[in-house]
């Protein structure tokens, strides 16, 4: 059991935890992920690791509520244990040596953004932000992002935060105005990163994504997370999250992100019954 | 000898769920004997001198001694002999492949069926598990810290052993719950969850402390276990949980599974129950690529999620299945379709993304290969399409490299499995062993019990030695 130290809101649809986990923490780095069981009958869901303090031995998670596993872990509060929580998975983000990358985040992928422009920032590269959200209320790690960024470039699809329209149209405008990054590093939901690539792949410059397949186990033991990268089957669990976003098939990644999509609306209006204690 | 031998050349049948009922449930397919069945069968062992069956058994279980004491109605001091020698022999006695170990040397098999050893070692720890409440008696501690790394059989019974020689044990797991393919990959029909539990517990009775939710490799390595953490000996016992795939266009469609995945979904996240949090899809038609023991796991489970067609797809014929007769039996029984001498080179998606079938040719068997076994050729111009919704790659699983690759001076092979040096399963690090799949590739449980029984021996030889 790892005991909730901390939990805050940051917008109606998304929740910040602080875990104590202190082996988790010890050797966490940006761009891994840990999984996470909030019951004894739940499912196990992998999430990216937003923050993690060795010294008070706690990770940071973000998630926006979705579904019937993500309602389950946001149904416990501060000083409440999550049943399983595992970690560190995955490979580390690359980030040693860049010196100047734009950071792009979309919706609930800033939470992992954040700590990917934090380390760059805390390396002495020039990192510029570019985050979107579908409107105002839904903006969330705003001053954080602002703290660790040489520039930040705010979009949002209504136009009532920042400017209207998407973070594509904000990285052309930053690569047209002659600024020349060594890399793009984009975290979101995965229309929002194919779309950067088609973009990126134009210009050439080098682009990497966070990949967020469907998980199971996270130890690469039954390769449901399997992406097709350079032609090659990839176990995202082991090999990944982050893959050069040039050579990800993300057509075939969003087709493979619906296998449970009628199970998973059945779960999370079971879970809304449950929530308005109006279980048959 | 007190009684009379029974000299029956068939063996006890055991009682079972009729097919065209146990394929709609995971209930237990086979049910076990009854005390007089288990006496009656016990009295067709010969109590040969020179023991043939013991020299069968992976862990060396002194066979005619505990099933003298089932013909004698004693079933706790035949449970004794067992547990001996076994740590886990209600497991044993369902999924040991027994035709070709124990009861595979019996001399009762010459001119008859041999004595159904599995189902009497199956029956006592049934029986114990039934009748006896009594908790066993910690050992006395001996001051030595071994560490244990998987939950699966391997680990289990090392860890079994160990404890019971005094070490302080602690095994880390990776998955939240401790057993490996005990739990995640046989299916409750063969191998219901409850049974693994008791005999968990029972280790944990005698001291073992099981760590959970532990990924060695990421969260703690093996040079930290054996520096900070102060273990003297490390058993690395962490299976080959990693699959292939067949490397052919569509595999990665909606529907195509993994063997593992499906099984896990369905055994350790127990999707097959109404109401469980974790999905699993419910599928028309199934192919299950491949011709093993967990080929015919997948279909099976695949028949009792309700699927109307369930097909093994094999590349060789019948006789060439790996899988042992008994599960080969028991699938064609519950309506699973084989097709063999037949190889998926396609699989086919709809505009959703999701399989519709599958393309495969159709095979003859050639000279035999390396292995002795003989090699399918394709037939030209034999393509054909087979509708299915649903297909699982079951054609074996390899070492997972999170070990290797995070413990410098661990040597491995070309296949990623650990090199140790010979039966004691010493790797190229000391104080550092290995056993069970992690060393073989994908074998067996008992075959894994039985390194982890060899490696325990090794262990305390090499600390009472240090």
């Amino acid at each position: 059991m790892f005991r909730i130290a901390e939990k805050t809101p940051l917008n109606p649809t998304v929740t910040k935890m602080v875990i104590e986990a202190p082996l988790v923490a010890k050797k966490a780095q940006p761009g891994q992920f840990i999984i996470v069981r909030p019951f004894e009958d739940s499912e196990r869901i992998p999430l990216t690791i937003a923050d993690f303090d060795r010294q008070a031995g706690t990770i940071t998670i973000i998630f926006q509520i979705v579904g019937g596993t993500t309602m389950e872990l946001n149904q416990l509060e501060a000083g409440q244990s999550v049943h399983d929580f595992v970690g560190p998975l995955g490979r580390a983000s690359e980030l040693e040596g860049l010196k100047k990358v734009a950071v792009v985040g979309g919706g609930v992928g800033c939470a992992i953004a954040y700590p990917t422009a934090k380390r760059l920032h805390e390396l002495g590269a020039e990192v510029h932000s570019i985050v979107g959200f579908r409107s105002k209320d839904l903006v969330i790690l705003e001053q954080e992002f602002e703290a660790v960024s040489h520039h930040m470039a705010k979009m949002s699809d209504d136009g009532t935060w920042g400017e209207k329209g998407l973070v594509t149209n904000a990285l052309e405008a930053l690569i047209q105005a002659g600024n020349q990054y060594d890399e793009v590093i984009a975290i979101g939901p995965l229309i929002m990163m194919k779309f950067v690539c088609k973009l990126t792949e134009k210009y050439g410059i080098k682009t990497t994504v966070s990949m967020n397949p469907i998980m199971i186990d996270g130890t690469g033991m039954c390769g449901g997370c399997r992406l097709t990268v350079g032609g090659v089957t990839k176990f995202a669990c082991v090999d990944g999250p982050d893959f050069d976003g040039h050579q990800v098939d993300f057509d075939e990644a969003m087709h493979r992100g619906s296998t449970y999509r009628e199970f998973e609306t059945h779960a999370r209006e079971a879970s809304c019954n449950l929530l308005n204690k109006e279980v048959q | 000898m007190a009684h009379q031998i029974n000299m029956d050349p068939c063996k006890c049948p055991m009682p079972s769920q009729e097919p065209q009922v146990r394929n709609h449930n995971f209930d237990e397919v086979a049910l076990g004997y009854t005390a007089e069945m288990a006496v009656s069968e016990a009295k067709r062992c010969l109590n040969c001198k020179n023991k043939p069956c013991q020299t069968g058994c992976p862990v060396g279980i002194d066979i005619p001694a505990f099933i003298g004491k089932v013909a004698e109605e004693d079933f706790e001091g035949a449970y004794q002999v067992l547990s001996a020698s076994s740590a886990l022999p209600a497991v044993c006695g369902r999924v040991c492949p027994q035709e070709n170990q124990c009861e595979g040397k019996c001399v009762r098999g010459i001119k008859g069926e041999s004595v159904g050893i599995g189902r009497l070692e199956r029956f006592v720890a049934d029986w114990h598990r039934e009748h006896v409440t009594d908790t066993p008696v910690k050992p006395q501690p001996n001051g030595h810290k071994v560490a244990i790394i998987g939950a699966g059989p391997s680990g289990l019974t090392a860890a079994g052993d160990l404890a019971k020689l005094g070490y302080a044990v602690t095994i880390y797991e990776a998955l939240h719950l401790a057993g490996g393919v005990l739990v995640y990959g046989i299916p409750e029909f063969r191998l219901p969850k409850a049974i693994v539990q008791h005999e968990i517990d029972g280790l944990k009775a005698l001291g073992v402390d099981i760590e959970t939710n532990m990924v060695i490799g990421k969260v703690l390595t093996i040079d930290e276990l054996m520096g900070e953490y102060g273990f003297e000996a490390v058993y690395i016992a962490s299976g080959a949980g990693l699959p292939r795939f067949m490397g052919i266009p569509g595999e990665s469609l909606k529907g195509v599974y993994s063997a593992n995945e499906y099984l896990t979904r369905i055994n350790l996240m127990k999707a097959y129950q109404p109401g469980s949090k974790t999905p699993i899809m419910h599928s028309h038609k199934v192919a299950v690529v491949g011709g093993g023991n967990v080929a015919m796991d997948a279909a099976r489970c695949a028949k009792r999620l309700g699927a109307e067609e369930v097909y093994i797809v094999y590349r060789r014929g019948m006789e060439e299945l790996p899988a042992r007769k008994e599960e080969v039996e028991h699938a064609q029984e519950e309506g699973i379709i084989f097709k063999t001498l037949t190889n998926p080179v396609e699989v086919l998606g709809d505009e959703d993304g999701r399989v519709r079938g599958m393309a495969c040719i159709e095979m003859e068997l050639g000279e035999p290969d390396a292995s002795g076994r003989r090699r399918p050729v394709e037939k030209p111009d034999s393509r054909f399409e087979l509708e299915v919704d649903t297909m699982i790659m079951s054609i074996g699983t390899s070492p997972n490299p999170l070990i290797r690759s995070t413990t410098p001076g661990l040597e491995t092979n070309r296949h990623g499995c650990i090199v140790t040096n010979g039966d004691d399963g010493l790797t190229s690090r000391e104080g550092v062993y290995a056993g069970g799949d992690a060393v073989t590739g994908a074998a067996t449980v008992i075959l894994a019990m039985g390194a982890g029984k060899q490696a325990a021996a090794a262990i305390h030889a090499y600390i009472q030695n240090k």
